[in-house]
């Protein structure tokens, strides 16, 4: 008899999802001028809430509000005081963390072992980690002054996560926020404007205006804003760099990712697997820095692939609520065409596809854990961001083969190197052209890295030290 | 390095694959070092990943049915007596005399001079009798009072030899004395089934565990065991992880299975079931089996008992409902 997991679904009743939502301005939640749209889980289906899409007026209100927060109270706020109200803040995530990762799984359709084990406890470890800048700025290497109103614009892979590293730095470096969630991911966010409440936050320090596209543009266009920060795809970052062109804007970018996850002959192989595992199946693959590119050395290819084959019919899909679920639902529909489309691309280029045999569920949107071999430089799927589960698997002859095809990218946000020479991990380090490089390990966060990317994976760097450059003025001023 | 050919032949490997590999101590040490390394922290985080696994409901009976199955119920003590041996042993036939469905214990494990007696107590009831042989548990002794030890132990009726290395030899790289000392105690094992025992907590590196684990297989080792229980740590997660993925590698090159016995440390139903998953996913459904996994514990027989019956009827009972020995 085989040892069949039982379902061991976590409890929806700690979540509290009202039938509709405003948006969160001056510290209150009011009905928009705008429209409204509905959100879904994307697991099922099912509608979760009507959501307020802020209009321009709506978008102008915020802004006015968080201007107000910042000239009367936030900047002239002692930075330890800032602190307290962050940490205040940190705490809060934490006692209601369980709350944050059912509700984040049921919008965005993420397992809930991860909304709970890396989202939660990341989101709370952001706030503590830039409370404990707010009052030791002037030795940032960025001075000490704030830019003063952030716009910021965040996508839905990493709902909370993103919104953290949007909102911790700015806070802690005297800024003020007006922040717009994605529109099939709104739910946490406006859980966290209930933790600002909470929080006793000042009125007007953090505002959350839901919306798309049209709510996104207000906010980057808007001539109040000192600061743009975004996160997101290519194209829209494009669009905000010309939007933000020749005004006194500065502005953050961290855009698409498609990284190269090189795997040398002399890795320790059961973990390198596992490396590849969490590279391009954590999330769903919808992750900016996913290993997306699998390079292996010609030499231990077939292992590598027949191991990762094997590892990956263990993946558990399905139920995001489900403790055992590893691989959970694709965040939309329009998301799971777009993946569909790409590979129906790669079939077309040649490129071998193998998948996970598993049933999917009838409702939701769903794609199995996918690899595509064979694949060359020349394929669109081994250059166009997936941003799904689907991994292409590259081979390489030397190290410098490897880098030369790591780096033929327009893209830089991460790379992965596995091998056991100490020495080799510093070189390829050296020479490759990503934001971030992983030795023996992928996709691990912590607040205190900077995290942003060369080329078209945007500029500016969240995260670390680094990180507060963005929202402070400079040494000189 | 000039290959240093060994001074005698050496026996050939157990399943022939790897007679080059076991011909001499280079060519066994080359063979060992060129094993894919394990990074540690990888290897710690896999294992704390499937940790986190919910076992619940109809699951969790199968899995503390299956543990049950699985132990080797074990009294390793200078004060043991024939008396607690026999004891034991009744308990081992009848883990919860409460509850007729309780299924046995796989096996009891005792030193030599006890075999008899647990032998004479468990008669034909299908419980083994495993004796740890050797000089357990250090391993310190001739060759010839080894080799000893163990046919005093199999005479006497035991089942199962649980050997201990030589890991002096192992850490001074004498790789191919630990290899002759394990084919030659097999072959005074007879029909014995041969347990090999590492003390992982004393090789200490997961690269000497994966070795240690190979060079085991390779002489004829019908289980490897990670620990005698005399040294902290004993088992792990882990390292039973490293342990696992050897014998599933071992039997994609050969066809041939071989068991894997953590022992020591396991003391809860939770604890057990983490096991439980672990082989589950790593080697999958055939390792799911007394005959290829077992727990070396003495406690962990009463947590799962008790686990047992909170599952039938829906309340904890105190310790006091359950036996001893």
């Amino acid at each position: 008899m085989a040892f069949e997991y039982a379902p061991a679904p976590e409890s929806r009743a700690i979540v509290d999802i009202k039938p509709s939502y405003g948006l969160f301005i001056n510290g209150e939640f009011v009905d928009g001028t705008g429209t409204s749209f509905k959100t879904v889980n994307p697991a099922n289906e099912e509608v979760l809430a009507e959501v307020a899409e802020a209009s321009d007026a709506d978008v102008d209100e915020a802004v006015k509000a968080a201007r107000r927060a910042y000239t009367r109270v936030w900047s002239r706020m002692s930075g330890a005081e800032r602190a307290k109200y962050l940490y205040r803040i940190a705490r809060i995530i934490q006692e209601r963390g369980r709350e944050l990762a059912v509700l984040e799984s049921i919008d965005n359709g993420k397992p809930i072992k991860e909304s709970r084990d890396v989202d939660v406890p990341i989101v709370a470890a952001h706030f503590f980690y830039y409370a404990g800048w707010a009052d030791k700025l002037q030795y940032s290497g960025y001075g000490s002054t704030p830019l003063g109103v952030a716009g910021q614009v965040i996508p839905w892979n990493f709902p909370l996560l993103m919104l953290a590293w949007k909102i911790a730095p700015a806070l802690a470096c005297g800024n003020t926020v007006v922040l717009k969630p994605a529109e099939t991911t709104p739910l946490t966010a406006l859980l966290f404007a209930e933790i600002c409440q909470q929080a006793d936050l000042p009125p007007g320090v953090v505002n959350i205006v839901t919306g798309a596209g049209d709510t996104g543009r207000a906010i980057v266009s808007h001539p109040d804003v000192d600061k743009v920060a975004f996160t997101g795809s290519t194209e829209v970052g494009k669009a905000i760099a010309r939007t933000v062109a020749g005004t006194d804007k500065k502005v953050t970018l961290e855009l698409g990712g498609k990284a190269a996850n090189i795997v040398f002959d002399d890795a320790p192989i059961d973990q390198a697997v596992e490396g590849i595992v969490d590279g391009i199946f954590f999330n769903q693959g919808h992750v900016c820095c996913a290993g997306s590119r699998l390079l292996v050395q010609e030499s231990v290819a077939d292992e590598v692939l027949e191991r990762l084959k094997r590892r990956m019919s263990t993946l558990r899909m399905g139920d995001p609520l489900d403790k055992n679920t590893d691989v959970g639902a694709i965040n939309s529909g329009e998301q799971l065409m777009r993946i569909r489309e790409l590979s129906q691309v790669g079939d077309a280029e040649g490129a071998e596809r193998w998948e996970v045999a598993c049933d999917l569920p009838t409702k939701g949107f769903w794609f199995p854990p996918t690899i595509f071999t064979g694949v060359s430089q020349a394929h669109r799927i081994a250059r166009e961001e997936i941003f799904g589960p689907v991994l292409s698997v590259l081979t390489f002859r030397t190290p410098s083969e490897a880098i030369e095809k790591a780096n033929n990218t327009p893209f830089g946000l991460s790379a992965g190197v596995w091998t056991d020479k100490g020495s080799r991990i510093l070189s390829m380090a050296n020479r490759l052209r990503a934001g971030v490089v992983w030795a023996n390990t992928f996709n691990k966060f912590d607040p205190t890295s900077p995290f942003g990317g060369y080329k078209e994976s945007g500029y500016g760097r969240e995260g670390g030290r680094h990180g507060l450059e963005g929202y402070l003025k400079g040494a000189d001023s | 390095m000039t290959p240093t050919p060994s001074s005698t032949a050496s026996s050939p490997s157990a399943t022939g694959v790897f007679d080059d590999v076991v011909r001499s101590e280079s060519s066994l040490r080359r063979f060992l070092h060129g094993l894919p390394g394990v990074d540690q922290v990888g290897c710690e985080a896999r294992a704390a990943g499937l940790a986190t696994r919910s076992i619940k409901t109809t699951s969790k009976a199968y899995a503390i049915d299956l543990a049950i199955r699985m132990v080797d119920l074990t009294t390793l003590e200078g004060q043991d007596t024939h008396g607690k041996v026999r004891a034991l042993a009744s308990k081992a036939m009848r883990p919860d005399p409460a509850d007729p469905t309780c299924p046995a214990t796989a096996a009891v494990c005792v030193y030599p001079d006890m075999v008899a007696t647990a032998k004479q107590t468990l008669g034909e009831s299908g419980v083994h009798v495993a004796a740890v042989a050797t000089a357990f548990p250090s391993g310190r002794a001739a060759m010839d009072i080894k080799l000893a030890d163990t046919r005093d132990a199999v005479e006497a009726g035991a089942d199962e030899i649980d050997m201990v290395i030589d890991r002096g030899a192992f850490l001074s790289g004498r790789y191919l004395d630990v290899y002759e000392e394990i084919a030659q105690v097999k072959e005074a094992c007879g029909d014995a089934h041969l347990k090999v025992i590492f003390e992982t907590g004393e090789l200490q590196t997961y690269d000497n565990v994966r070795r240690a684990s190979w060079l085991a297989m390779m002489a004829g080792g019908h289980f490897i065991k990670t620990s005698t229980g005399k040294v902290q740590p004993a088992a792990t997660l882990p390292v039973t992880l490293i342990m696992l993925e050897a014998v599933r590698d071992f039997r994609e090159q050969t066809g041939q299975m071989v068991g894997v016995k953590p022992a020591g440390g396991i003391k809860t139903t939770k604890d057990a079931i983490k096991y439980l998953v672990m082989v589950n996913e790593i080697c999958g459904d055939d390792w799911l089996d007394p005959d290829w996994f077992r727990f070396g514990a003495s406690t962990l027989l009463n947590d799962l008992l008790m686990q047992r019956t909170k599952m039938t009827t829906g309340r904890y009972s105190g310790p006091d409902y359950f036996t001893l020995d």
